[in-house]
Protein backbone atom coordinates (compact mmCIF):
# COMPACT_ATOMS: atom_id res chain seq x y z
CA UNK A 1 0.00 0.00 0.00
CA UNK A 2 2.97 2.39 -0.79
CA UNK A 3 0.57 4.36 -3.06
CA UNK A 4 -1.78 5.79 0.68
CA UNK A 5 -1.05 8.95 2.06
CA UNK A 6 -1.76 10.15 5.83
CA UNK A 7 -4.33 12.16 7.17
CA UNK A 8 -2.28 13.44 9.77
CA UNK A 9 -4.61 16.72 10.77
CA UNK A 10 -8.19 17.79 10.25
CA UNK A 11 -9.26 21.10 11.22
CA UNK A 12 -12.63 23.46 10.19
CA UNK A 13 -13.80 26.96 10.63
CA UNK A 14 -17.34 26.71 11.76
CA UNK A 15 -19.61 27.19 8.64
CA UNK A 16 -22.01 30.33 8.52
CA UNK A 17 -22.25 33.68 7.73
CA UNK A 18 -19.96 35.43 9.72
CA UNK A 19 -18.98 38.56 7.57
CA UNK A 20 -15.59 38.01 7.44
CA UNK A 21 -12.47 37.49 4.92
CA UNK A 22 -12.13 34.52 3.71
CA UNK A 23 -8.33 34.03 4.76
CA UNK A 24 -9.37 34.61 8.19
CA UNK A 25 -11.82 31.10 7.68
CA UNK A 26 -8.56 29.43 5.99
CA UNK A 27 -6.14 30.25 8.40
CA UNK A 28 -8.33 29.58 11.36
CA UNK A 29 -8.69 25.78 9.53
CA UNK A 30 -5.22 25.36 8.58
CA UNK A 31 -4.26 26.21 12.47
CA UNK A 32 -6.96 23.83 13.63
CA UNK A 33 -5.31 21.21 11.01
CA UNK A 34 -1.85 21.70 12.29
CA UNK A 35 -2.44 21.00 15.63
CA UNK A 36 -4.71 18.51 15.35
CA UNK A 37 -1.64 16.60 13.06
CA UNK A 38 1.11 18.19 16.19
CA UNK A 39 3.28 19.44 13.32
CA UNK A 40 4.55 22.95 14.07
CA UNK A 41 3.42 25.26 10.31
CA UNK A 42 7.24 25.63 9.93
CA UNK A 43 7.83 22.26 9.39
CA UNK A 44 5.17 21.96 6.25
CA UNK A 45 7.13 21.59 3.04
CA UNK A 46 4.18 22.45 0.84
CA UNK A 47 0.76 24.45 0.87
CA UNK A 48 -1.98 23.82 -1.71
CA UNK A 49 -4.90 26.23 -1.59
CA UNK A 50 -8.40 25.59 -3.11
CA UNK A 51 -9.10 29.21 -4.69
CA UNK A 52 -11.92 31.15 -4.58
CA UNK A 53 -13.30 33.52 -7.03
CA UNK A 54 -15.06 35.54 -4.59
CA UNK A 55 -12.53 36.31 -2.50
CA UNK A 56 -11.39 39.20 -5.64
CA UNK A 57 -8.22 39.26 -6.85
CA UNK A 58 -6.44 37.38 -3.81
CA UNK A 59 -8.76 34.53 -4.39
CA UNK A 60 -6.90 33.48 -7.57
CA UNK A 61 -4.11 32.51 -5.37
CA UNK A 62 -4.97 30.82 -2.73
CA UNK A 63 -2.28 29.19 -1.41
CA UNK A 64 0.43 31.71 -1.13
CA UNK A 65 -2.41 33.98 0.87
CA UNK A 66 -2.93 31.27 3.53
CA UNK A 67 0.89 30.90 3.58
CA UNK A 68 1.15 34.84 4.25
CA UNK A 69 -1.37 34.69 7.10
CA UNK A 70 0.37 31.71 8.55
CA UNK A 71 3.94 33.43 8.26
CA UNK A 72 6.02 32.57 5.21
CA UNK A 73 8.61 30.06 5.91
CA UNK A 74 9.74 29.01 2.15
CA UNK A 75 7.09 26.13 1.62
CA UNK A 76 6.29 25.06 -2.22
CA UNK A 77 2.97 26.34 -2.87
CA UNK A 78 0.39 25.40 -5.30
CA UNK A 79 -3.47 27.05 -5.72
CA UNK A 80 -6.09 25.13 -7.62
CA UNK A 81 -9.38 26.19 -9.26
CA UNK A 82 -11.73 23.52 -9.94
CA UNK A 83 -15.18 25.35 -9.09
CA UNK A 84 -17.10 22.78 -5.92
CA UNK A 85 -14.41 20.37 -6.88
CA UNK A 86 -11.54 22.86 -5.91
CA UNK A 87 -10.74 20.93 -2.89
CA UNK A 88 -10.28 17.61 -4.42
CA UNK A 89 -8.00 18.65 -6.82
CA UNK A 90 -6.27 20.76 -3.84
CA UNK A 91 -6.09 17.47 -2.13
CA UNK A 92 -5.10 15.33 -5.38
CA UNK A 93 -2.18 17.93 -5.93
CA UNK A 94 -1.20 17.31 -2.26
CA UNK A 95 -1.46 13.62 -2.81
CA UNK A 96 0.14 13.62 -6.02
CA UNK A 97 3.32 15.77 -4.26
CA UNK A 98 3.70 13.25 -1.47
CA UNK A 99 3.33 10.24 -3.70
CA UNK A 100 5.96 11.63 -6.15
CA UNK A 101 8.83 12.59 -3.00
CA UNK A 102 8.70 16.21 -4.03
CA UNK A 103 6.95 16.82 -0.54
CA UNK A 104 6.73 14.81 2.87
CA UNK A 105 4.38 16.87 4.63
CA UNK A 106 1.77 19.26 2.81
CA UNK A 107 -1.03 21.49 4.82
CA UNK A 108 -4.26 21.94 1.87
CA UNK A 109 -6.71 24.95 2.74
CA UNK A 110 -9.88 25.43 1.13
CA UNK A 111 -12.16 28.53 2.28
CA UNK A 112 -14.84 30.88 1.12
CA UNK A 113 -17.11 34.35 2.23
CA UNK A 114 -19.84 33.24 0.19
CA UNK A 115 -22.75 35.88 -1.38
CA UNK A 116 -25.92 35.52 -0.01
CA UNK A 117 -28.53 33.94 -2.80
CA UNK A 118 -28.25 33.21 -5.74
CA UNK A 119 -24.56 32.11 -6.87
CA UNK A 120 -24.07 34.11 -9.53
CA UNK A 121 -21.06 34.63 -12.60
CA UNK A 122 -18.25 37.18 -12.83
CA UNK A 123 -19.33 40.64 -13.91
CA UNK A 124 -18.90 42.18 -17.42
CA UNK A 125 -20.70 41.20 -20.95
CA UNK A 126 -18.80 37.61 -21.12
CA UNK A 127 -20.91 35.91 -23.91
CA UNK A 128 -17.67 33.92 -24.06
CA UNK A 129 -18.70 32.38 -20.97
CA UNK A 130 -20.90 29.40 -20.71
CA UNK A 131 -21.83 30.10 -16.94
CA UNK A 132 -22.61 34.35 -18.24
CA UNK A 133 -24.87 32.92 -20.57
CA UNK A 134 -27.26 30.78 -19.30
CA UNK A 135 -27.72 33.72 -16.40
CA UNK A 136 -28.34 36.20 -19.50
CA UNK A 137 -29.94 34.38 -22.12
CA UNK A 138 -32.33 32.07 -19.48
CA UNK A 139 -32.20 33.47 -16.07
CA UNK A 140 -30.98 29.63 -15.41
CA UNK A 141 -29.54 29.83 -11.54
CA UNK A 142 -28.32 26.74 -9.80
CA UNK A 143 -31.47 25.86 -8.56
CA UNK A 144 -33.20 26.04 -12.05
CA UNK A 145 -31.15 22.37 -12.47
CA UNK A 146 -31.87 20.90 -9.05
CA UNK A 147 -35.32 21.65 -10.14
CA UNK A 148 -34.89 20.05 -13.28
CA UNK A 149 -33.45 16.66 -11.78
CA UNK A 150 -35.80 16.15 -9.38
CA UNK A 151 -38.95 16.74 -11.69
CA UNK A 152 -36.67 14.34 -14.05
CA UNK A 153 -36.78 12.02 -10.64
CA UNK A 154 -40.27 12.35 -10.11
CA UNK A 155 -40.82 10.90 -13.54
CA UNK A 156 -38.84 8.41 -14.61
CA UNK A 157 -38.69 6.58 -11.15
CA UNK A 158 -41.66 7.76 -9.09
CA UNK A 159 -39.40 9.51 -6.49
CA UNK A 160 -42.52 11.94 -4.14
CA UNK A 161 -42.09 15.71 -2.77
CA UNK A 162 -41.98 13.48 0.64
CA UNK A 163 -38.58 11.54 -0.05
CA UNK A 164 -36.78 14.78 -0.83
CA UNK A 165 -38.36 16.20 2.12
CA UNK A 166 -37.05 12.70 4.29
CA UNK A 167 -33.57 13.88 2.73
CA UNK A 168 -33.58 17.15 4.58
CA UNK A 169 -34.98 15.91 7.60
CA UNK A 170 -32.17 12.92 8.06
CA UNK A 171 -29.21 15.27 7.49
CA UNK A 172 -30.96 18.00 9.96
CA UNK A 173 -30.59 15.40 12.37
CA UNK A 174 -26.84 14.97 12.19
CA UNK A 175 -26.48 18.15 11.06
CA UNK A 176 -27.70 18.89 14.94
CA UNK A 177 -25.04 17.00 16.08
CA UNK A 178 -22.16 18.82 14.48
CA UNK A 179 -20.40 21.52 15.98
CA UNK A 180 -18.94 22.86 12.63
CA UNK A 181 -22.52 22.59 10.76
CA UNK A 182 -24.33 26.04 10.17
CA UNK A 183 -27.73 25.05 10.54
CA UNK A 184 -27.55 22.71 14.13
CA UNK A 185 -32.19 22.54 14.01
CA UNK A 186 -33.72 19.28 13.31
CA UNK A 187 -36.26 19.59 10.66
CA UNK A 188 -39.88 18.30 10.33
CA UNK A 189 -41.08 17.11 6.34
CA UNK A 190 -44.17 20.20 7.73
CA UNK A 191 -41.62 22.14 7.83
CA UNK A 192 -40.17 21.42 4.37
CA UNK A 193 -43.58 21.25 2.79
CA UNK A 194 -44.16 24.61 3.79
CA UNK A 195 -41.01 26.39 2.69
CA UNK A 196 -41.55 28.45 -0.54
CA UNK A 197 -40.80 26.97 -3.57
CA UNK A 198 -37.60 27.90 -5.17
CA UNK A 199 -37.38 25.93 -8.45
CA UNK A 200 -40.77 23.71 -8.60
CA UNK A 201 -40.53 20.70 -7.22
CA UNK A 202 -38.01 22.03 -4.78
CA UNK A 203 -38.58 23.94 -1.92
CA UNK A 204 -36.20 26.21 0.01
CA UNK A 205 -35.43 23.53 2.26
CA UNK A 206 -34.55 21.33 -0.39
CA UNK A 207 -32.15 22.93 -1.21
CA UNK A 208 -28.53 24.49 0.32
CA UNK A 209 -27.86 27.84 1.22
CA UNK A 210 -24.08 29.46 0.36
CA UNK A 211 -21.75 30.05 3.33
CA UNK A 212 -18.68 30.99 4.87
CA UNK A 213 -16.87 28.33 5.66
CA UNK A 214 -13.09 26.80 6.11
CA UNK A 215 -11.43 23.25 5.91
CA UNK A 216 -7.86 22.12 5.76
CA UNK A 217 -5.95 18.88 6.21
CA UNK A 218 -2.43 18.35 6.92
CA UNK A 219 -1.37 15.26 4.71
CA UNK A 220 1.95 13.13 4.64
CA UNK A 221 3.97 10.24 3.64
CA UNK A 222 3.08 6.85 5.60
CA UNK A 223 6.69 7.18 6.40
CA UNK A 224 6.78 10.70 8.32
CA UNK A 225 3.67 9.68 9.89
CA UNK A 226 5.35 6.78 11.39
CA UNK A 227 8.51 8.69 12.22
CA UNK A 228 6.13 11.25 13.62
CA UNK A 229 4.52 8.36 15.70
CA UNK A 230 1.03 7.80 13.97
CA UNK A 231 1.52 3.77 13.35
CA UNK A 232 -1.92 3.40 11.52
CA UNK A 233 -3.14 6.78 10.34
CA UNK A 234 -6.51 7.59 8.61
CA UNK A 235 -5.08 7.14 5.09
CA UNK A 236 -6.53 8.37 1.39
CA UNK A 237 -5.95 5.81 -0.67
CA UNK A 238 -8.06 7.30 -3.79
CA UNK A 239 -8.67 10.44 -5.27
CA UNK A 240 -11.00 10.93 -8.69
CA UNK A 241 -10.71 13.88 -10.31
CA UNK A 242 -11.60 12.67 -13.80
CA UNK A 243 -14.03 14.84 -16.45
CA UNK A 244 -17.17 13.56 -18.07
CA UNK A 245 -16.99 11.24 -21.55
CA UNK A 246 -18.15 12.86 -24.91
CA UNK A 247 -21.16 12.97 -25.33
CA UNK A 248 -22.73 14.13 -22.04
CA UNK A 249 -26.29 13.68 -22.04
CA UNK A 250 -27.46 14.70 -19.38
CA UNK A 251 -27.87 18.55 -18.91
CA UNK A 252 -25.47 19.83 -16.61
CA UNK A 253 -24.35 23.39 -14.48
CA UNK A 254 -23.70 26.08 -16.66
CA UNK A 255 -24.55 24.27 -19.66
CA UNK A 256 -27.32 25.45 -22.09
CA UNK A 257 -27.93 22.39 -23.55
CA UNK A 258 -26.02 18.66 -23.90
CA UNK A 259 -23.93 17.11 -26.08
CA UNK A 260 -25.60 16.14 -28.99
CA UNK A 261 -25.44 11.70 -29.10
CA UNK A 262 -26.24 11.41 -32.91
CA UNK A 263 -22.41 11.10 -33.87
CA UNK A 264 -21.23 8.90 -30.86
CA UNK A 265 -23.29 6.61 -28.61
CA UNK A 266 -22.86 7.47 -25.62
CA UNK A 267 -21.86 5.54 -22.76
CA UNK A 268 -23.74 3.39 -20.62
CA UNK A 269 -22.63 5.29 -17.24
CA UNK A 270 -23.12 8.92 -16.63
CA UNK A 271 -20.29 10.88 -15.43
CA UNK A 272 -20.96 11.29 -11.18
CA UNK A 273 -21.00 7.57 -11.69
CA UNK A 274 -17.70 7.47 -13.67
CA UNK A 275 -16.60 9.96 -10.91
CA UNK A 276 -17.15 6.87 -8.23
CA UNK A 277 -16.29 4.47 -10.21
CA UNK A 278 -12.87 5.95 -10.54
CA UNK A 279 -12.30 6.27 -6.78
CA UNK A 280 -13.24 2.81 -6.32
CA UNK A 281 -10.73 1.24 -9.06
CA UNK A 282 -8.19 3.26 -7.79
CA UNK A 283 -8.83 2.03 -4.09
CA UNK A 284 -9.40 -1.51 -5.13
CA UNK A 285 -13.04 -1.56 -3.38
CA UNK A 286 -16.44 -1.49 -4.19
CA UNK A 287 -19.60 0.02 -2.40
CA UNK A 288 -19.65 -3.06 -0.59
CA UNK A 289 -16.94 -2.09 1.24
CA UNK A 290 -17.97 1.40 2.64
CA UNK A 291 -18.48 2.12 5.98
CA UNK A 292 -20.19 5.87 5.55
CA UNK A 293 -20.08 8.18 2.44
CA UNK A 294 -20.59 12.00 1.89
CA UNK A 295 -21.58 13.41 -0.99
CA UNK A 296 -22.57 16.69 -2.30
CA UNK A 297 -26.53 17.12 -1.50
CA UNK A 298 -26.66 21.05 -3.14
CA UNK A 299 -30.48 19.65 -3.33
CA UNK A 300 -32.67 16.78 -1.56
CA UNK A 301 -33.34 14.94 -4.72
CA UNK A 302 -29.69 15.42 -5.56
CA UNK A 303 -28.55 12.89 -2.75
CA UNK A 304 -30.84 10.61 -3.98
CA UNK A 305 -29.07 10.68 -7.27
CA UNK A 306 -25.66 10.31 -5.58
CA UNK A 307 -26.92 7.00 -3.77
CA UNK A 308 -27.62 5.76 -7.44
CA UNK A 309 -24.14 7.05 -9.13
CA UNK A 310 -22.03 6.04 -5.47
CA UNK A 311 -23.88 2.40 -6.33
CA UNK A 312 -25.21 2.02 -2.79
CA UNK A 313 -28.18 0.47 -4.80
CA UNK A 314 -29.89 0.22 -8.77
CA UNK A 315 -30.77 2.81 -11.07
CA UNK A 316 -34.04 4.18 -9.26
CA UNK A 317 -34.17 2.41 -6.71
CA UNK A 318 -32.53 5.44 -4.51
CA UNK A 319 -36.12 6.69 -2.92
CA UNK A 320 -36.35 3.46 -1.76
CA UNK A 321 -32.88 3.06 0.02
CA UNK A 322 -33.50 6.03 1.76
CA UNK A 323 -36.92 4.83 3.15
CA UNK A 324 -35.47 1.73 4.11
CA UNK A 325 -33.43 3.96 6.55
CA UNK A 326 -29.97 2.19 4.78
CA UNK A 327 -28.57 5.71 4.60
CA UNK A 328 -29.73 6.81 7.60
CA UNK A 329 -27.44 7.06 11.07
CA UNK A 330 -27.22 3.68 12.05
CA UNK A 331 -28.35 2.00 8.76
CA UNK A 332 -25.96 0.06 6.38
CA UNK A 333 -24.33 2.90 4.92
CA UNK A 334 -24.96 6.42 6.88
CA UNK A 335 -24.53 8.87 4.17
CA UNK A 336 -23.90 12.88 5.38
CA UNK A 337 -23.33 11.96 8.87
CA UNK A 338 -22.27 15.28 8.92
CA UNK A 339 -25.30 16.86 8.03
CA UNK A 340 -24.45 17.22 4.70
CA UNK A 341 -24.77 21.06 2.47
CA UNK A 342 -28.20 20.88 4.10
CA UNK A 343 -26.38 21.60 7.13
CA UNK A 344 -23.15 23.26 6.35
CA UNK A 345 -24.26 25.21 2.68
CA UNK A 346 -21.92 25.91 0.01
CA UNK A 347 -18.35 27.44 0.73
CA UNK A 348 -17.06 26.15 -2.34
CA UNK A 349 -13.51 25.63 -1.97
CA UNK A 350 -13.76 24.18 1.19
CA UNK A 351 -15.94 21.63 0.95
CA UNK A 352 -14.88 18.51 -0.80
CA UNK A 353 -12.15 19.30 2.00
CA UNK A 354 -14.65 19.32 4.91
CA UNK A 355 -16.06 15.74 3.29
CA UNK A 356 -12.78 15.15 3.63
CA UNK A 357 -12.42 16.10 7.65
CA UNK A 358 -15.60 14.24 8.19
CA UNK A 359 -14.07 10.76 6.95
CA UNK A 360 -11.31 11.31 8.86
CA UNK A 361 -13.00 12.39 12.56
CA UNK A 362 -14.90 9.06 11.58
CA UNK A 363 -12.55 6.90 10.66
CA UNK A 364 -11.15 7.77 13.98
CA UNK A 365 -13.85 7.31 15.57
CA UNK A 366 -13.89 10.87 16.72
CA UNK A 367 -17.14 11.99 15.57
CA UNK A 368 -18.89 12.02 19.03
CA UNK A 369 -22.89 12.10 18.76
CA UNK A 370 -22.74 11.49 14.93
CA UNK A 371 -20.13 8.79 15.24
CA UNK A 372 -20.75 5.92 12.41
CA UNK A 373 -20.15 2.66 14.36
CA UNK A 374 -16.65 0.87 13.23
CA UNK A 375 -16.41 2.95 10.56
CA UNK A 376 -13.45 1.80 8.37
CA UNK A 377 -14.26 2.88 5.01
CA UNK A 378 -15.42 6.08 3.51
CA UNK A 379 -15.93 8.17 0.76
CA UNK A 380 -16.76 11.56 -0.24
CA UNK A 381 -18.39 12.57 -3.39
CA UNK A 382 -18.47 15.80 -5.48
CA UNK A 383 -18.86 17.67 -8.90
CA UNK A 384 -17.58 20.99 -10.14
CA UNK A 385 -19.24 23.54 -12.37
CA UNK A 386 -17.46 22.87 -16.45
CA UNK A 387 -17.02 18.90 -15.85
CA UNK A 388 -14.60 18.70 -12.47
CA UNK A 389 -15.13 15.26 -10.69
CA UNK A 390 -14.35 14.71 -7.10
CA UNK A 391 -14.30 11.77 -4.91
CA UNK A 392 -12.07 11.11 -2.03
CA UNK A 393 -11.54 7.33 -0.96
CA UNK A 394 -10.16 7.21 2.78
CA UNK A 395 -9.26 3.96 5.08
CA UNK A 396 -8.70 3.03 8.58
CA UNK B 1 -25.33 38.72 -27.19
CA UNK B 2 -26.18 35.27 -29.18
CA UNK B 3 -25.63 36.08 -32.50
CA UNK B 4 -26.19 33.45 -34.75
CA UNK B 5 -28.11 30.85 -32.33
CA UNK B 6 -31.73 31.40 -34.54
CA UNK B 7 -33.31 33.11 -37.13
CA UNK B 8 -36.72 33.00 -39.29
CA UNK B 9 -40.15 33.96 -38.43
CA UNK B 10 -43.62 32.31 -37.25
CA UNK B 11 -43.58 28.85 -38.44
CA UNK B 12 -39.97 28.99 -40.39
CA UNK B 13 -38.03 30.08 -37.02
CA UNK B 14 -35.56 27.53 -35.86
CA UNK B 15 -32.73 27.49 -33.77
CA UNK B 16 -28.98 27.52 -35.10
CA UNK B 17 -26.51 25.06 -34.16
CA UNK B 18 -23.58 23.28 -36.30
CA UNK B 19 -22.65 20.11 -37.68
CA UNK B 20 -19.26 18.83 -37.84
CA UNK B 21 -18.97 17.81 -41.61
CA UNK B 22 -16.50 14.74 -40.42
CA UNK B 23 -17.99 13.33 -38.10
CA UNK B 24 -21.71 15.03 -38.02
CA UNK B 25 -21.87 15.90 -34.77
CA UNK B 26 -24.20 18.20 -33.86
CA UNK B 27 -23.43 21.31 -31.54
CA UNK B 28 -25.46 23.57 -29.70
CA UNK B 29 -24.97 26.44 -28.89
CA UNK B 30 -23.51 26.92 -32.18
CA UNK B 31 -19.41 25.59 -32.09
CA UNK B 32 -17.42 27.34 -34.93
CA UNK B 33 -14.18 26.74 -33.91
CA UNK B 34 -13.53 22.89 -33.44
CA UNK B 35 -15.40 19.60 -33.08
CA UNK B 36 -15.88 18.29 -29.36
CA UNK B 37 -15.95 14.77 -30.65
CA UNK B 38 -12.65 13.03 -28.80
CA UNK B 39 -12.58 10.66 -31.89
CA UNK B 40 -12.92 13.26 -34.80
CA UNK B 41 -10.08 15.16 -36.29
CA UNK B 42 -12.23 17.73 -37.14
CA UNK B 43 -13.52 18.58 -40.00
CA UNK B 44 -15.76 22.46 -41.15
CA UNK B 45 -18.52 23.34 -38.95
CA UNK B 46 -21.59 23.85 -40.83
CA UNK B 47 -24.85 25.84 -40.00
CA UNK B 48 -27.25 23.56 -38.91
CA UNK B 49 -31.35 24.56 -38.45
CA UNK B 50 -32.61 22.32 -35.49
CA UNK B 51 -35.55 20.84 -35.47
CA UNK B 52 -38.89 22.38 -34.58
CA UNK B 53 -40.57 20.18 -32.04
CA UNK B 54 -39.07 17.75 -29.70
CA UNK B 55 -40.22 16.47 -26.33
CA UNK B 56 -39.91 17.77 -22.64
CA UNK B 57 -36.93 16.17 -20.70
CA UNK B 58 -38.15 17.84 -17.82
CA UNK B 59 -38.86 21.22 -16.73
CA UNK B 60 -38.97 23.92 -13.50
CA UNK B 61 -39.57 27.58 -12.61
CA UNK B 62 -37.93 30.16 -11.09
CA UNK B 63 -39.96 31.77 -8.18
CA UNK B 64 -37.04 34.09 -7.07
CA UNK B 65 -35.99 36.97 -9.07
CA UNK B 66 -32.53 35.57 -10.94
CA UNK B 67 -29.11 38.03 -10.56
CA UNK B 68 -27.80 39.82 -12.80
CA UNK B 69 -26.55 39.41 -15.80
CA UNK B 70 -30.70 38.32 -16.12
CA UNK B 71 -32.14 41.45 -17.14
CA UNK B 72 -34.93 42.52 -15.00
CA UNK B 73 -37.39 45.41 -14.28
CA UNK B 74 -37.08 45.87 -10.49
CA UNK B 75 -39.63 48.56 -10.34
CA UNK B 76 -42.18 45.64 -11.34
CA UNK B 77 -42.95 42.52 -9.31
CA UNK B 78 -41.46 39.39 -10.40
CA UNK B 79 -43.27 36.93 -12.37
CA UNK B 80 -42.14 33.27 -12.38
CA UNK B 81 -41.74 32.00 -15.83
CA UNK B 82 -41.12 28.23 -16.10
CA UNK B 83 -37.97 26.58 -18.24
CA UNK B 84 -37.96 23.55 -20.45
CA UNK B 85 -35.12 21.32 -21.38
CA UNK B 86 -36.18 19.62 -24.60
CA UNK B 87 -35.52 16.67 -26.40
CA UNK B 88 -34.88 16.72 -29.93
CA UNK B 89 -34.62 13.41 -31.72
CA UNK B 90 -33.00 13.78 -34.79
CA UNK B 91 -30.53 15.92 -33.17
CA UNK B 92 -29.95 13.44 -29.74
CA UNK B 93 -29.41 16.71 -27.96
CA UNK B 94 -31.47 18.06 -25.31
CA UNK B 95 -31.76 22.06 -24.95
CA UNK B 96 -33.08 24.34 -22.10
CA UNK B 97 -35.34 27.37 -22.69
CA UNK B 98 -37.81 29.62 -21.42
CA UNK B 99 -41.56 28.58 -21.55
CA UNK B 100 -43.51 30.87 -23.85
CA UNK B 101 -45.21 33.41 -21.47
CA UNK B 102 -48.27 32.40 -19.54
CA UNK B 103 -47.31 28.42 -19.62
CA UNK B 104 -47.05 27.80 -16.07
CA UNK B 105 -45.54 24.23 -14.70
CA UNK B 106 -48.67 23.31 -14.19
CA UNK B 107 -49.42 23.04 -17.90
CA UNK B 108 -46.51 20.85 -18.42
CA UNK B 109 -45.77 17.07 -18.35
CA UNK B 110 -41.92 15.21 -19.19
CA UNK B 111 -42.59 13.68 -22.40
CA UNK B 112 -45.34 16.46 -24.22
CA UNK B 113 -44.35 18.00 -27.14
CA UNK B 114 -43.18 21.51 -27.25
CA UNK B 115 -42.15 23.40 -30.39
CA UNK B 116 -40.10 26.51 -30.72
CA UNK B 117 -41.14 29.94 -31.04
CA UNK B 118 -39.60 33.23 -31.29
CA UNK B 119 -39.85 35.20 -28.20
CA UNK B 120 -38.93 38.48 -26.31
CA UNK B 121 -36.10 37.91 -23.73
CA UNK B 122 -36.45 42.21 -22.53
CA UNK B 123 -36.12 45.29 -24.12
CA UNK B 124 -35.67 49.13 -23.35
CA UNK B 125 -36.42 51.98 -24.58
CA UNK B 126 -33.78 51.48 -27.55
CA UNK B 127 -33.45 47.96 -27.86
CA UNK B 128 -35.04 44.59 -28.10
CA UNK B 129 -33.61 41.09 -27.22
CA UNK B 130 -35.18 38.34 -29.05
CA UNK B 131 -34.56 35.15 -27.68
CA UNK B 132 -36.17 31.51 -28.23
CA UNK B 133 -39.30 29.90 -26.57
CA UNK B 134 -40.60 26.51 -25.56
CA UNK B 135 -44.52 26.18 -26.25
CA UNK B 136 -46.61 22.96 -26.06
CA UNK B 137 -47.62 21.84 -29.24
CA UNK B 138 -51.60 22.89 -29.76
CA UNK B 139 -50.75 26.22 -27.65
CA UNK B 140 -51.67 29.54 -29.60
CA UNK B 141 -51.37 32.03 -27.09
Amino acid sequence: MTRDVAVLGAGMHPWGKWGRSFVEYGTAAARAALADARVDWRDVSSIVGADTVRGGYPGYVAGATFAKALGWQGARVTSVYAACASGAQAVGAARAQILAGLADVVLVVGADAAPKGFFRPAGGNRADDPDWLRFRVLGATNPTYFGLYARRRIAVHGDTLEDFAQVKVKNAASGALNPYARYRKRVTAEEVAASAVVADPLRLLDICATSDGGAALVLSSMDFARRHGVAEPVRIRAVSTVTPRYPTTVLDLPDIATDSAVAVEPAAEAFRASIARAAYEEAGIGPEDLSLAEVYDLSTALELQWYEDLGLCAEGEAAKLLREGVTAPGGRIPVNASGGLASFGEAVPAQAIAQVCELTWQLRGEAGDRQVAGARVGISANQGLFGHGSAVVAVR
Amino acid sequence: MVTGWFDGEGDDFRLLGTRCSACASVFFPREDVFCRNPACAGGVLEELRLSRRGRVWSYTDSRYRPPSPYVTDRELPWQPYALIAVELAAERIVVLGQAVPGVAVADLAVGMEVEVVPGVLNEDAETTWTTWHWRPTGVTA
